[in-house]
């Protein structure tokens, strides 16, 4: 068993990508609670689609995607937070608009551009092909994204319970807003690689999901979730490594089976103490 | 002489001056004038879209004057923040966040100081104190979700006491509790306005005010009437207000008629 486990160390790739893969999984499933507790599902899905055209330019003038990442990240949260509040179209219609145009306008620069990108890998993700240095920048993004949890927690935790008291309290609700989402963004865009646009979604809420059907509390909900998303994300990347599977769409199935128990973990307990009330 | 007595000492804390809010071309306040002592426990009544939450918003600063002004304690709303504590219409909130009765009550002391948060005992203490004040210590490391509406309302009220404002604020605080529960919260605001703190609740009963206020404030995106619930509810004010609806409420209400009280 040990064996087994160990054996991928072998490989200086594997190596590589079980970090990538721990700092991404951890790195989603840290602000998962917030976006699923937030109704942000659709906005991040957004995010991610958002990325194409960025890294369709990025690419051609010869960045990495992992190089983008922040300055992508911020600059598709700040469009996003300015388009939202600015339009009187509904929030969801916006973020539609957004997600669909950006989308297309990033498959027109692709082949406008002649950029030379696999978008099979780019849509699903190639963890496998991560180098040293976007090792170092997703883990450098997962310890920032940590860090600025931990220190605004209150505020963010306020913000998004009660936007209006946190704003009648005087917290800066403008910039706690521009935050989490650059945050969000950030989480998403060095996420890429490994589980490309389209499954990134499945690794923020999936997770966070999980975690409030086992969970009593947001702090409690907030370290099972990012348990779960670093399980996802290796235990997929084994299944990959063993099964010669696809990495992305593998941690996503194994996020969605931890789904699946926690599901049925919750219909029992909810069973057990309806009848702990009914015989007492 | 008791703490409201000392405290009340007829200086006006919240002035509204011609005070008019636009939403786009539709009026949602239009010339509002009164003037709020230290102290005083106001009812501020009226129909549906008749402006008390847009007058609570504004208060709070959270939406701007189109015209007039506001003033709190001299300032604007806007520079007045910290010295008014809200507890928004229950709907406003998002319920989804499983969190604990002293999280909530921990939002009362969050600041945008990170700092601020590292003393740990200060809080802690502050936090007690608020729930001893609104009965609801036992409940410190209940989950919210587990709270009646009524027990969820004095959290709320709970966390705008450990702010420690001058001013507080009730949207529909009686909306969605039972009757036990509306003279609960009833009684809870009574011994806040002892200590002193104005209160300004938005309401849609009309009954009994008197018996319950220092003074009711009647929108109908104009200021009805203000002044003691007694003298100023006359016929003609619940008309302004609500219109066609006059005879139920002179039927069913405890109002004050010219020279002639219903109670009576």
């Amino acid at each position: 068993m040990i064996e087994l486990i160990l054996d991928p160390f072998k490989y200086d790739f594997m190596i590589r990508s079980l970090i990538t893969a721990f700092a991404s999984g951890a790195m989603l499933s840290i602000l998962g609670p917030f976006a699923i507790n937030r109704n942000m599902g659709f906005m991040a899905d957004a995010m991610a689609h958002a990325t194409l055209p960025i890294i369709a330019v990025g690419v051609f003038l010869g960045f990495s995607i992992s190089e983008l990442g922040v300055p992508a990240a911020i600059l598709i949260a700040i469009f996003l937070g300015i388009i939202i509040k600015n339009t009187n179209v509904g929030e969801d219609t916006a973020i539609g608009i957004i997600f669909s145009s950006f989308f297309a306008l990033g498959f027109v620069l692709i082949s406008l551009l002649n950029v030379t990108i696999n978008l099979e890998d780019l849509l699903f993700g190639q963890i496998l092909a991560v180098s040293t240095s976007d090792v170092y920048i997703v883990v450098s993004l997962l310890t920032i994204v940590f860090l600025i949890v931990i220190v605004y927690f209150k505020q963010l935790l306020f913000y998004s319970f009660d936007p209006i008291g946190a704003e009648v309290k005087g917290l800066n609700t403008t910039f706690l807003n521009y935050l989490f989402l650059i945050l969000l963004s950030i989480a998403i865009v060095g996420s890429l690689q490994t589980v490309g646009i389209i499954l990134v979604l499945s690794m923020l809420i999936i997770p966070a999901a999980a975690a409030k059907l086992v969970t009593d509390t947001f702090v409690t909900s907030i370290k099972v979730s990012v348990l779960f998303g670093v399980v996802s994300s290796i235990t997929g990347l084994y299944l990959s490594y063993f099964l010669n599977l696809p990495s992305g769409p593998s941690m996503s199935l194994v996020a969605t089976t931890i789904f699946v128990l926690a599901f049925l973990s919750n219909k029992i307990r909810k069973k057990g103490s309806l009848a702990t009330v009914t015989i007492s | 002489m008791d703490t409201k007595e000392v405290n009340s000492v007829n200086t006006p804390l919240i002035v509204s001056d011609g005070c008019c809010v636009h939403f786009g071309n539709a009026p949602a306040l239009e010339g509002v004038n009164f003037s709020i002592n230290r102290g005083r426990k106001v009812a501020v009544v009226g129909p549906n879209g008749g402006g008390k939450s847009t007058l609570f918003n504004a208060l709070a600063g959270l939406i701007p004057l189109t015209e007039g002004s506001l003033k709190i304690d001299g300032k604007s709303p806007n520079e007045a923040k910290g010295k008014v504590s809200y507890v928004p219409q229950k709907d406003l909130i998002n319920w989804n966040f499983p969190l604990s009765v002293k999280q909530v009550v921990e939002m009362g002391v969050t600041t945008n100081k990170v700092s601020s948060l590292f003393n740990r005992k200060k809080i802690n203490d502050k936090i007690k104190k608020a729930l001893q004040d609104v009965g609801l210590e036992e409940k410190i490391n209940d989950n919210i979700k587990s709270l009646s509406g009524g027990q969820l309302q004095r959290v709320l009220i709970a966390r705008a006491l450990a702010q420690d404002s001058e001013i507080l604020l009730l949207d529909e605080a009686f909306s969605a509790v039972d009757i036990g529960a509306q003279e609960d919260i009833m009684q809870l605001i009574n011994s806040i306005n002892l200590d002193g703190k104005t209160i300004l609740i938005a309401t849609h009963d009309v009954n009994n005010l008197e018996e319950k206020f220092d003074e009711v404030l009647c929108l109908n995106k104009h200021c009805c009437a203000y002044g003691d619930p007694s003298e100023v509810l006359t016929p003609e004010v619940i008309e302004e207000m609500y219109g066609s609806h006059t005879e139920l409420f002179m039927n069913k209400s405890h109002f004050k008629t010219e020279g002639n009280n219903s109670n009576d």
